[in-house]
């Protein structure tokens, strides 16, 4: 088995999560009371024990670099592999897309000890088994492997998935970009395996034809010659794509069952390390159904919610059914429902914040 | 020949044999504290926030967890090229080597290590104590007072003084006297263990100390005396703030119920002041449907479906429903079942408490009931509770 170089691929993302991508692309959006999106892809890597991983962000990335460091929290400072951060080199030039950058990062490519790449979006919160998709690549002879996922959620607002067709054989033999997904449909996971070799190919090619796009024009364009395999995920994986599906996601993790499938002894998810102490729980603290992160100081209600790192709910306040992000503080007889808070977010003594159709989002270090 | 201003030595050798069942497989260092630490955490966080790059931890008993945790220090941001921590147990030279005789010996055997840093001063700390202290603040004084060496004291309750190292000093804090645990103690002044010498001074005295077969090679029995005895110039230092010794089962379990005080003494979540430990990875913990939790202390990892009141949870714990758990440390990866009342203990790591188990004594004047390490508690050999 070869060298495996793990490419985390956020050139793509659109900035669909409303107030909480305004400072920050969705990869480094907070999730489930302790992590950033793109942990759950990092982890997978090295879950995989692949220790060479490049990260291609587009814009908005301060809080990811930040996230990331040196990678040491995910084992990836070290001599050989280790963590790559490759942003746009011509700004311009990071939104006629995915291919473009990664021409301008060819030398990389090239230096790289790797013989195959596999390729990942920063906004999957799965766990996905990558030794077993390169064993499907390898077994199946594939040129690239694309990985998709069975539909089976809520209306899509925005046009952000492809559709794989695939046959019988488990070719893909066509792809439909930006469609509406019915239920039952293959949706694209945006996560491929393909040779570096050939990847390489592919870029200087389509750089030669002034395409700029994996998709469309590295797969899409080359179904006809290349033998391009379908991968069926069947794990859990919930399509965030909206603020509804993001709360919804997160609430997912307060199932038990849940929580115990994606944290285990043998498969850790890994994130930045803050050393916040053990949560506090005062005399009035009355907590039901819900996900607390260490540093958290407790002393009213909270139900159905989850809090991220060193969150204060004061006496008589009230957490419902929702979402406070790192060192959130509700003061004294606030009442918080169906609200996804960013970091540093204040509700004032006795003030009312209540989602009502929908999550209310509030935006980061606002004072309510 | 680069040199270091100050480094410091770590006494982390202690077999804790008052600790019981607790150190029967490590060090007392490595006992776990505070639900998410260890005890060696807080000297060593310690020394990274008083700025302190060069740390030797000096150990030989159940060496190997305490090797492990430390690794290459880089979670207490000690992991340097010149310098930073290095677990120093008893090894064999060409002139031989022996087991750390004392304290002072333990020192005497590294005088190498020490020397390789050529620094002007060394800390010496151990590591079965609860405190935080800017040892840099200490290092001024010492410098200031021109001493030879500082210690570091603490008023301690009179009934207690007997238990500890006294100090008598003279109005310019100068100490005239040192009392190994003295039966009559003329001061309340205790010596927390951490002691500042001139490194050149204390040298000397070990190689000194080290040809004396009487001696103890002890701190606090043999070196400080012999220096007060020459007339060296030693100082008290005096500290003031929560500093806990945790050497027994007693006193590890009343420093955990101090966190849980509604304005502790000894704070965890001082943001100015963390204390740094290498991180278990578990997801935030959750609290079910029907728990209840009140004045506790809880960490990553834990699934509570029953009731902890007045506790700390380490990491990883399972609490099942209709259990109680009250006034009781619970050790990291501990699985607890339906229908268990725990009170007034401390369970070690790894036990696995089976459903309808009873373990403690709820009488405040009865012994802490201690259950060692990954023991099964079934209902039948419960340790009863009594007086309920």
């Amino acid at each position: 088995m070869g060298n495996v170089l793990g490419l985390i691929n956020l050139i793509n993302e659109k900035q669909y999560l409303k107030e909480l991508t305004t400072h920050r692309n969705i990869a480094s959006v907070p999730f489930g009371g302790r992590y950033r999106l793109i942990d759950f892809t990092m982890s997978n890597f090295i879950n995989a024990d692949i220790s060479l991983v490049a990260v291609f962000p587009k814009e908005r990335y301060l809080s990811l670099m930040d996230h990331l460091g040196s990678g040491k929290e995910w084992n990836l400072d070290r001599r050989s592999g280790g963590l790559f951060i490759l942003p746009p080199i011509q700004p311009h030039e990071s939104s006629m897309g995915d291919m473009k950058q990664f021409h301008n990062h060819l030398s990389f490519f090239e230096r790289v000890n790797a013989d195959t790449v596999i390729i990942s979006p920063g906004n999957h919160v799965c766990k996905m088994d990558y030794n077993e998709i390169l064993a499907f690549h390898r077994e199946n002879q594939a040129d690239i492997t694309v990985v998709y996922k069975d539909f089976y959620d809520g209306a899509v607002e925005k046009l952000i998935y492809h559709q794989c067709i695939v046959n019988e054989d488990g070719n893909v033999t066509d792809i439909n970009l930006f469609n509406v997904p019915q239920a039952g449909d293959h949706i694209s996971l945006e996560t491929y395996v393909i040779s570096k070799s050939l990847f390489i190919d592919l870029i200087k090619k389509c750089a030669a034809n002034e395409e700029y796009n994996f998709l469309k024009d590295a797969v899409k364009a080359n179904l006809h010659c290349l033998n391009v395999k379908g991968y069926h995920f069947t794990g859990d994986l919930p399509f965030i794509h909206s603020i509804e599906s993001f709360h919804a996601s997160n609430m997912k993790f307060l199932n038990p069952q849940t929580l115990k499938s994606f944290f285990s002894e043998e498969w850790s998810v890994f994130t930045k390390i803050k050393h916040e102490p053990p949560a506090k729980y005062g005399q009035s603290s009355n907590v039901k159904n819900s996900l607390v992160a260490n540093g958290c100081d407790i002393e009213g209600t909270v139900e159905n919610s989850i809090l991220f790192r060193g969150v204060k709910v004061k006496k008589g306040a009230i957490v419902k059914n929702s979402i406070i992000m790192q060192k959130g503080e509700i003061e004294e007889g606030a009442i918080v429902e169906n609200v996804i808070a960013d970091k540093e977010v204040r509700i004032t003594k006795a003030k009312k914040a209540v989602g009502e159709n929908e999550p209310l989002v509030i935006k980061k270090a606002e004072v309510i | 020949m680069a040199s270091k201003k100050w480094v410091a030595m770590l006494l982390a050798g202690g077999q804790g044999s008052r600790l019981g069942e607790l150190t029967s497989g490590l060090a007392k260092p490595a006992v776990p504290f505070g639900g998410k630490y260890r005890i060696i955490d807080f000297p060593l966080s310690n020394c990274t926030h008083s700025g302190i790059d060069t740390v030797g931890v000096l150990t030989q008993y159940q060496p190997h967890l305490l090797n492990d945790y430390v690794g290459n220090g880089k979670v207490w941001d000690l992991d340097s090229d010149f310098g930073g921590v290095s677990v120093l147990p008893p090894y064999k030279g060409k002139d031989g080597g022996e087991w750390y005789k004392g304290t002072a010996n333990a020192v005497y055997q590294n005088i190498q290590y020490i020397d390789r840093y050529n620094p002007e001063n060394v800390l010496i700390i151990s590591g079965d104590h609860i405190y935080k202290m800017d040892y840099s603040q200490m290092l001024a004084y010492h410098i200031e007072k021109r001493s030879q060496a500082t210690i570091a004291v603490i008023q301690v309750p009179w009934q207690e003084a007997s238990r500890f190292g006294i100090m008598n000093t003279n109005d310019n804090q100068k100490i005239t006297e040192f009392d190994e645990k003295p039966e009559y103690p003329k001061s309340n002044l205790a010596s927390m263990g951490v002691y500042l010498f001139n490194w050149k001074t204390l040298r000397s005295y070990l190689i000194e100390d080290e040809r004396d077969l009487t001696s103890d090679h002890d701190f606090g029995k043999n070196i400080i005396p012999n220096m007060l005895e020459d007339r060296k110039h030693l100082y008290a230092y005096h500290f003031e703030g929560y500093w806990k010794d945790v050497g027994t089962v007693e006193s590890l379990w009343e420093a955990h119920m101090d966190l849980l005080e509604v304005n502790p003494q000894f704070q965890l979540d001082d943001p100015d002041w963390k204390v740094f430990a290498r991180n278990a990875n578990h997801p935030p913990h959750y609290i079910g449907e029907e728990a209840v939790i009140k004045q506790s202390l809880t960490n990553e990892g834990c699934m509570i479906y029953g009731t902890v009141e007045h506790s700390v949870l380490s990491y990883n714990v399972q609490v099942g429903y209709n259990t109680t758990i009250k006034d009781s440390v619970i050790m990291p990866n501990v699985h607890i079942g339906d229908n268990v009342h725990i009170e007034r203990a401390i369970i070690d790591s790894n036990c696995v408490i089976e459903d309808g188990a009873v373990i403690g004594n709820s009488n405040p004047s009865a012994k802490i009931t201690l259950i060692g390490e990954g023991q099964t508690i079934t209902s039948t050999n419960q340790k009863k509770i009594t007086n309920i």
